[in-house]
């Protein structure tokens, strides 16, 4: 006899049993002990098919192959920049990596990033030891002019982004902004306008807050019309 | 046997009050707030992040720090000096003895994770409310844990078991008095903190220790509660228009 001991999309807190009996798999963020299922971490259940899985709610940004990101120049190194990716570990950026045009030897590199910069980059490799590698010779990998960085829990970036960018992109056409999403969870916000600028934060950090809640589309689009009607 | 009754009218296997909730430090990665009667304890966590010094590095997982610290106002009387003391290494150690066979950091070698838990008042059975409330910070700040900590002072005063001793019961004069915090991880049942101060017969100690796990299973609750209240309750104050209902299904 198996059964599930909790709901789809509940909150569920470490050493909580999920699921009792053989039937059913331990997915990401949980474990299996003795025939119980156990969460590992604070997060919402998902159960797909005889696989449960959690997904987290709050943690830090681990870096991944392959992900778009939003980083700080923190230092500058002989052959390339060291950089803040918001993670527990600095990353590489390689001055062969750099930039798409040639670097002559003996360039100045402050000249390209320097310090304090915000730049947007892939990561291209990242280590057993969680040594990150980035680069930036790809089109829509640039330093950040103008515009502000927020901070928001890399975990939520999903949300933030919405289905096929629905969210992200909702919040682009109400406010006239223009925003970046690191996947380090970053988001880089540019206008013309200072007030939709700042509109577009309170929007991120409401999504931000209420994610894990349903129908956050609609919310949404109700705080950014009551707002932005409310100015005009 | 003199002492027939407790000073705070409690039953023998009754704790003080108990208040827990997360959340409480918005700067901090991951924090809560645990109370048991005066005593009362705030941890912070931050981290996975870098360590420095280097030669602390871990490159097989990451290191977990605790830092515990009682205000120099929280004591029954006498200002504690600030600053570590003698003492408070010693709690910060047994802390993270306690927390590191429940707490997962291979995903982060080299990195660091932090705990500070301060003490703003205190009436006994500090370091097992250090440690709820540090059980409780680390959950909310997303690291990988296999189990909950829950940890209570259990004991006798003049043969007869009882559970969470206040600082007036430590001082008993007119009798043996034992004091003994224990850990108790939730689903082994494992015990990964027992200390004990004053003097205990071998029956006694099995009795205080099923005690223990009873009591812990309760505190288990209260920080689940705290942990799921954290994204239900305060959400509920900021989703205007949404019924309670259609929270507990989101």
């Amino acid at each position: 006899m198996s059964n599930v001991l909790v709901k789809e999309k509940e909150i569920v807190v470490p050493g909580e049993a999920l699921a009792e009996g053989m039937d059913y798999l331990p997915g990401s963020g949980t474990y299996r002990l003795n025939d119980k299922i156990i969460a590992k971490k604070l997060g919402l259940v998902n159960i797909s098919g005889r696989a449960i899985k959690l997904v987290p709610l709050s943690g830090r940004y681990l870096p991944k192959y392959g992900d778009k990101i939003i980083a700080q120049v923190t230092d500058i190194t002989m052959n390339g920049w060291i950089v803040d990716i918001n993670s527990a570990y600095s990353a590489f950026l390689s001055m062969r990596d750099a930039s798409a045009r040639f670097i002559r030897k003996g360039e100045d590199l402050t000249k390209i990033y320097d310090v304090g910069d915000y730049i947007r980059a892939k990561v291209i490799k990242v280590t057993s030891q969680n040594l990150v590698d980035l680069t930036m010779k790809e089109p829509g990998l640039n330093k950040l002019r103008s515009g502000r960085i927020i901070e928001i829990n890399p975990h939520k970036v999903p949300r933030v982004i919405g289905k096929e960018g629905s969210m992200v992109s909702l919040i682009k056409t109400k406010t006239n902004c223009n925003i970046i999403v690191g996947q380090n969870g970053r988001v880089w916000i540019n206008s013309e306008n200072l007030d939709s600028e700042l509109i577009a934060e309170k929007a991120i950090k409401k999504i931000e807050q209420e994610a894990h809640l349903e129908g956050l589309t609609e919310r949404i689009e109700k705080f950014l019309d009551k707002i932005i009607g409310g100015k005009k | 046997m003199t002492y027939k009754k407790r000073f705070d009218g409690r039953k023998w296997e009754e704790t003080r009050p108990i208040k827990a909730q997360a959340g409480v430090i918005p700067n901090a990665d991951g924090s809560a707030f645990f109370q048991i009667g005066q005593t009362t304890a705030y941890a912070a966590v931050y981290g996975p992040r870098e360590l420095h010094p280097k030669f602390l590095q871990n490159p097989k997982k990451g290191l977990l720090r605790c830092f515990y610290n009682m205000m120099p106002f929280s004591g029954m009387g006498d200002r504690v000096r600030p600053g570590t003391s003698r003492r408070s290494k010693e709690i910060s150690m047994v802390m993270q003895k306690a927390l590191e066979p429940v707490v997962d950091l291979s995903e982060w070698p080299n990195a660091v994770v932090d705990v500070f838990v301060e003490l703003p008042e205190t009436d006994a059975g500090s370091r097992c409310a250090a440690i709820c409330a540090a059980a409780i910070a680390l959950a909310d700040a997303g690291i990988t844990m296999k189990d909950m900590v829950s940890a209570v002072a259990v004991g006798i005063i003049d043969d007869q078991v009882l559970a969470d001793l206040d600082y007036q019961e430590e001082a008993y004069e007119d009798g043996p008095v034992a004091d003994i915090p224990v850990a108790v991880l939730h689903n082994t049942q494992e015990v990964s903190l027992l200390q004990m101060d004053g003097e205990i017969s071998h029956e006694n100690l099995m009795k205080a220790l099923e005690l223990a796990k009873k009591v812990t299973a309760n505190i288990y609750e209260l920080q689940k509660k705290a942990l799921k209240e954290r994204f239900t309750q305060g959400a509920e104050k900021q989703v205007s228009g949404i019924s309670k209902g259609d929270d507990k299904n989101g």
